[in-house]
């Protein structure tokens, strides 16, 4: 099979963070696709308990269990009518208290304490109660997933992609050692953390910021990349601006329109051209229409131009007008690999 | 058929006296910090005394009310046009700073000194997801008591459900009331010898566990922040009740904020249920975002045909028009899923009134973009 570069080649575990209502889980999805594409294996993974996953790959709620919920499309530069082999996507839907009932159970067979301990009240205070646990938990099943030997194929999985808590708490979620070296100096969770913490701060992690172009969620960004940078060994990777609308008009005119100074007049010839009724009105209509579009753009323009002083990798996405499903998942996905992310 | 929605009349309700309390609740990222200024502002604008409590810890609301910083302590916003009667305060919740506090009223100096410096007290302050919810309730209880304000705007933390607001002060408090702990003390304290023997045995198993997961040292923390706290329990429990009873109050209002997107909208619903088990009074839907293409008679795919047309003919004659036609087109698609998502909505809750946000061109960072939204609200009402 045919390998390209990328520019996260030699990266295994891909945590996607990003402010609330940016489209989080949607480019963690289309990432997965992307990286699963031309016959590889990839695991998707969700931590927050929203079923978010099922939702945009419609299928029914996930367990905790890893399920394939996708087939990716075929390298295009492979063999073959279908171009090669296609890949798969694997799903889990993360809960702290599941995965502390399997590291009960792996580490000290455990096996029945659960229920028991679930009952006292005891999975509740460990997994929500206990600062950074939940965090270690959870990171932890991801490192695992990581780690896996698989007998056949050498590793069980190619990726790990993990649709990660937002940015505002991106830090504090992957920064477990810290968080739990305040409170277990020694001591298994201790050890389990640390263990953790050699994937996570590796060259094999590398942590996804999306965004779209407002001021607020950039800043968001911003500030998350400089938070991972200050906490050493944590790799900011790429940013990923989601639904971009980029305007088809040349500068001049874009920076006219964004100040009310649209050439109505050519609108309007070209409305007529097109064969519309009612020409003035729609024509005042759409003048508007594009003068607020063309206002947003300039805007986006700055917003862009911050993140690129970054110094992190940019991607854009483009925005779906029909609302988010599968084939648009597949186009995001084939955007992604186009521009390099996978 | 569809059926619309009643129409939510915000100015009505920020005029009624009788609310004292409106609480603003949605998933992250639909817009609810800026929908909390913009209705404190417009109410303050409207002759009310206003105090809007925000929890994010972005600092948006701070950076949208043109205030450097927000501290815990309840700041006048300079630039409200409120004459006389009205006047607009804000402030950002410190949880770690309210929860000191309330250590700090309820434990005698010794005692309070030595809880504040429990490393696990200072996790659990500092850090824990369902503080913030408990110390913004607090807070809401503190404000509310202090009878300096006739409107309290309260915007709900950030968290990835509505529900959470709801759930997790109460979950704090079970914790730190709950038997759990005083098990973890004095298991031969709690209740009569019935079933001592099962709560002796449940015990070994606790901490036997509790030892393996966390090291006993964590453990030992644990336990002196537990007994140190001994003289508070009851306490806790009491609090979240208080502020709990408040929101069922009939002073109180909630406002569900979303989005027209699947996944607000169904965070929103779910919100709309709970309230309604929990006999809460829900004022209504704030929608925020809500794309209104001003040339709404020519639709996409007559606009996406026009734009094909000219683009056979001579592409480069008309490229204003077929950039318009392209924009509007997508603009109008974008408006029909929206509104596909919004009678989903109304379907389910028909009864649900609904106040229109059209979706702005530009960020709000000040507070005449507040005003704007403001307006909005009018304006959604006017036009019925």
């Amino acid at each position: 099979m045919a390998t390209r570069d990328t520019d996260w080649d030699g990266v295994r575990l891909h945590v996607v963070t990003g402010k609330g209502g940016t489209g989080k889980t949607t480019v963690a999805g289309a990432l997965a696709l992307a990286l699963a594409s031309g016959g590889k294996k990839v695991l998707l993974m969700e931590v927050e308990g929203r079923q978010g996953i099922a939702q945009l790959f419609d299928v029914p709620p996930l367990p905790y269990a890893e399920r394939r919920i996708a087939v990716a499309p075929a390298s295009p530069s492979g063999p073959g009518i279908q171009g090669g082999q296609g890949g798969d996507v694997y799903a889990l839907v993360a809960d702290a208290e599941s995965a502390l009932v399997e590291y009960l159970e792996m580490f000290y067979s455990l096996r029945h304490a659960g229920t028991a301990l679930t009952k006292l009240g005891v999975m509740d205070f460990a997994t929500t109660i206990a600062p950074g646990l939940r965090d270690v938990l959870l990171t932890g099943k991801a490192a695992e997933a990581v780690r896996r030997k698989d007998s056949g194929r050498g590793r069980a999985y190619d990726a790990v992609v993990m649709d990660a808590p937002p940015t505002g708490r991106i830090g504090r979620f992957l920064n477990v050692t810290a968080e739990v070296s305040g409170l277990a100096k020694v001591g298994p969770i201790r050890g389990h953390a640390d263990t953790v913490q050699s994937v996570i701060r590796s060259p094999q992690t590398a942590v996804h910021f999306v965004t779209v172009l407002e001021e607020m969620p950039v800043q968001e960004t911003l500030d998350g990349i400089a938070e991972l940078r200050a906490l050493d060994g944590i790799r900011p990777g790429g940013v990923i601006v989601n639904m971009a609308r980029p305007l088809a008009l040349a500068d001049d005119e874009l920076a006219a329109a964004a100040e009310g100074m649209l050439d109505t007049g050519q609108l309007a010839l070209g409305l007529k051209a097109a064969g519309l009724d009612d020409v003035p009105a729609l024509t005042a209509g759409l003048a508007t229409e594009l003068c607020e579009q063309a206002g947003t753009a300039l805007a986006q323009d700055v917003q862009l131009q911050r993140l690129a002083d970054a110094g992190q990798p940019c991607y854009t996405l483009p925005w779906i007008p029909h609302g988010m499903d599968l084939a648009g998942l597949y186009r995001l996905a084939a955007a992604l690999r186009s521009q390099g992310a996978a | 058929m569809t059926q619309a929605p009643t129409v939510l009349d915000v100015d009505r309700l920020i005029d009624d006296r009788r609310i004292r309390i409106l609480v603003c609740c949605g998933s992250g990222g639909v817009g609810k910090t800026t929908t909390a200024a913009a209705i404190g502002l417009r109410a303050a604008e409207r002759g009310r005394r206003v105090v809007v409590l925000t929890v994010d810890p972005a600092r948006r609301l701070a950076q949208s009310m043109g205030l450097t910083s927000l501290d815990n302590t309840p700041r006048p916003v300079p630039g409200v046009q409120a004459g006389s009667a009205g006047s607009l305060h804000a402030m950002m919740l410190d949880m770690k700073r309210t929860f000191d506090e309330i250590v700090e009223a309820h434990a005698d100096p010794d005692r309070a000194a030595q809880i504040l410096a429990n490393p696990f007290y200072q996790s659990l302050s500092s850090s824990f997801a369902g503080t913030q919810e408990y110390m913004a309730m607090e807070k809401l209880g503190q404000l509310r008591r202090a009878e300096e304000w006739d409107l309290i705007v309260v915007d709900t933390p950030p968290s990835r459900s509505a529900l959470d607001f709801l759930d997790a002060p109460q979950r704090l408090a079970r914790f730190l009331d709950g038997r759990l702990l005083r098990l973890l003390i004095a298991p031969a304290k709690v209740g009569g010898r019935a079933y001592m023997r099962v709560l002796n045995a449940g015990f070994g198993v606790v901490t036997g566990v509790l030892t393996k997961i966390l090291g006993t040292q964590v453990l030992r923390d644990v336990q002196t922040f537990v007994s140190a706290l001994d003289t508070m329990f009851g306490g806790f429990r009491e609090r979240a009740d208080y502020t709990y009873q408040l929101l069922r109050a009939p002073g109180t209002a909630f406002l569900v904020v979303a989005a027209p997107e699947p996944d607000a909208l169904r965070e929103a619903s779910y919100f709309v249920e709970r309230l309604d088990e929990e006999r809460m009074p829900l004022a209504g839907l704030i929608l925020n975002r809500v794309q209104r293409p001003p040339a709404a008679h020519l639709s996409a795919a007559r606009s996406v045909a026009a734009a094909e047309t000219l683009e056979a003919g001579a592409p480069a004659a008309y490229p204003l028009a077929i950039a318009a036609l392209r924009l509007h087109a997508e603009r109008m698609q974008q408006a029909a899923v929206q509104r596909r998502v919004a009678e989903h909505f109304t379907a389910a809750h028909p009864l649900v009134p609904v106040a229109e946000v059209p979706a702005q061109p530009d960020d709000i960072h000040d507070l005449d973009g507040l005003r704007r939204i403001g307006e909005a609200f009018a304006a959604v009402n006017g036009s019925e």
